[in-house]
């Protein structure tokens, strides 16, 4: 007699699927809705806006042509920036010294030159800084938040309450003023902005819910600040380091401008302007070319990061 | 409030105190004091000279006896003018500063809420492109690039100042035109932005649909939110005008604080230099201070426990 109740063992013996129809499939193969145009990744995104950016590509240029003329300028004469000629002082521009010369017969072109590396470097420097204190610190906040983010940021806040210039004075009283004084008194004060932009976004990140999603399948913490969260921090560090270079072009100008900074015979901006002061109803040439490099130097570097802000954020924009 | 005032009070303080010690051991670390080198002085005078100023006292007791000082506001005895205490220093030179400061602070807000103001209303017409440029060079130009330049061309091409002093009204013109720069731009900057993002709001549609006169919503709704981030501004601002009143008072020969300071450092006149560092450090605090209290007055959402913002 056969039984009407259904008998799950007897699935086995007549299967409802049949072997063919399932076929191997490599296991590379990816299947889905067919693309209706080219993917972009985040980076050409940001390329491509920043691209159109008519006035943030020419900043970008300029800055191009200061970083190369720092390294090619000074070959292009047969001059040096230390060689003092004392019967060619003050010399206006001509086509021996395109610059003319300073009060030491040196050649304005070559130190000009010389201040752009030193003005560059400095900014190097600062933007390293703000990249290893600044960017680990507000990590560190960002991530751990609570008890270790409240004292790490009352930390952060009281150094940031003293005006930086004044530590930095403070510090080169007391070590013997030289680029590297300076280098490490920005470094001591720099980072401290960058540490609480970096802060802001992670805090933000780390409760989205992406983030969640990776954590419950099972993401440990090192792939989620490295695959996740520092991803997405790239953006506001780019711009932030961007926008510090030129206050610590500032910084070191202004050092060297009080006589706290680069000593001669080498040249920063900052000494150049000092310099050409005493004299400049006589010789304004030597105010110029050092007035207009370092403003042209920091007009590019906040105008190439206003363009890559907005490159980055298109909501920004205003 | 009131624990909201008091918390704020006790961080100024503690910040002042760190600043005051790291201050006071900075100065101990440096190899020497100002009495050694130049000329050789005689044995007696100079274990007086030292006694006099108590350096030869143990470390830990001349740490006590300048917080003590400090407490009375008493900031010792400058170590060049001997004659000279470091608050009468800074009573008699800060006048001219303050004058400075103040003149520029007021141009700077005055001009840059109007300027912030007006392109945001003329969005993307010239008058707009006009603020952005200005705030662009007010960002990018030091002051003591602006300053020789201004010197260069108003006062010694085309004769329209004095070149440096601070004796008329007008002589006021060129340096606050150089410490003011970089504020403005902030400002207009900021109210610009602000103004914009104010006018998009529902309610400036709402008072538009209502059909109240354009003058009147701007006045009535949109200024009043539009300027208001302005005020966390002033503290950042008040440390810009102290550390660009360093370089214009020398650029143009104000006998003020910000040039005695310079004065000082090249000196190595450590009293002056750590009394003028924590006077400064105070009036920036206040200002600090200040804007944290007038916020929490002007704009009811902020909340008490938060965090004054990065500005």
């Amino acid at each position: 007699m056969a039984s009407f109740t259904p008998d799950p063992m007897r699935a086995h013996s007549t299967p409802i699927f049949k072997p063919d129809d399932f076929k191997d499939v490599d296991k590379n193969h990816s299947s889905g809705p067919e693309m209706q145009r080219e993917s972009i990744s985040a980076w050409r995104d940001v390329w491509l806006r920043l691209k159109s950016n008519k006035m943030a590509m020419f900043w970008l240029a300029v800055l191009f042509i200061i970083v190369i003329m720092s390294l090619v300028g000074p070959l292009l004469t047969p001059f040096n920036f230390r060689t003092n000629d004392l019967l060619n002082t003050n010399k206006p521009p001509s086509s021996e010294h395109w610059f003319g010369t300073d009060d030491l017969g040196r050649d304005m072109f070559e130190r000009t030159w010389m201040g752009a590396t030193i003005s560059l470097r400095v900014g190097l420097f600062a933007a390293l800084i703000d990249l290893f204190i600044g960017v680990i610190y507000g990590g560190v906040m960002g991530y751990f938040g609570g008890r270790i983010d409240e004292i790490m940021n009352r930390a952060a806040e009281i150094l940031y309450s003293i005006p930086s210039l004044l530590i930095i004075i403070l510090l080169v009283v007391v070590m013997q003023p030289s680029l590297f004084t300076i280098i490490l008194a920005l470094g001591i004060t720099g980072w401290v902005n960058m540490a609480w932009i970096v802060r802001g976004q992670i805090m933000q990140l780390k409760n989205q819910d992406y983030v969640l999603a990776s954590r419950s399948l099972g993401a440990g913490s090192a792939r989620i600040i490295f695959r996740h969260l520092i991803p997405n921090t790239i953006g506001p560090i780019l711009v932030t380091l961007m926008l510090t270079v030129p206050s610590a072009i500032f910084a070191e100008a202004f050092l060297s401008f009080l006589g706290l900074g680069v000593q001669s015979p080498a040249a920063s901006w900052g000494t150049m302007i000092a310099d050409a002061r005493s004299s400049m109803t006589v010789f304004p040439w030597r105010l110029f070319f050092p007035a207009i490099f370092i403003s042209v130097t920091m007009l590019a570097f906040n105008l190439f990061g206003d363009g890559l802000r907005d490159a980055f954020d298109p909501k920004l924009r205003k | 409030m009131v624990r909201y005032i008091a918390v704020k009070l006790l961080y100024m303080l503690l910040t002042l105190f760190i600043l005051a010690t790291a201050t006071f051991f900075l100065m101990k670390v440096i190899p020497g004091n100002p009495f050694l080198g130049e000329k050789k002085l005689p044995t007696e005078i100079y274990n007086n000279i030292m006694e006099k100023y108590g350096f030869d006292q143990p470390l830990y007791k001349q740490y006590l006896t300048y917080m003590n000082n400090l407490i009375h506001f008493d900031l010792g005895t400058s170590m060049r003018a001997t004659h000279l205490t470091v608050n009468s220093i800074i009573q008699q030179s800060f006048t001219n500063s303050a004058k400075l400061g103040i003149v520029a602070i007021i141009v700077s807000v005055i001009v840059g809420i109007g300027l912030g103001i007006v392109s945001a209303l003329y969005h993307s017409k010239a008058i707009d492109h006009f603020t952005s440029i200005v705030a662009v060079i007010g960002v990018s130009i030091p002051s003591f690039v602006i300053g020789p330049l201004l010197q260069y061309f108003f006062g010694v091409k085309l004769g329209w100042f004095h070149v440096a002093g601070l004796k008329e009204p007008l002589d006021y013109i060129m340096p606050t035109i150089s410490l003011a720069a970089l504020p403005i731009a902030f400002i207009a900057r900021l109210t610009r932005s602000n103004m914009i993002e104010v006018m998009n709001a529902d309610y400036i549609r709402t008072a538009k649909s209502k059909g109240l006169a354009k003058s009147f919503i701007i006045h009535r709704h949109a200024l009043r939110n539009a300027i208001l981030p302005v005020v966390t501004y002033l503290g950042p601002m008040t440390a810009n005008i102290i550390t660009g009143s360093v370089i214009v008072e020398s650029i143009f020969g104000i006998s003020g604080l910000g040039k005695y300071f310079v004065l000082s450092v090249s000196n190595r006149d450590y009293t002056v230099i750590m009394g003028v560092t924590l006077f400064y450090a105070s009036i920036l605090m206040i200002a600090r201070f200040c804007t944290d209290v007038a916020y929490v007055f002007i704009d009811p959402r902020i909340k008490l426990a938060g965090r004054e913002g990065n500005g």
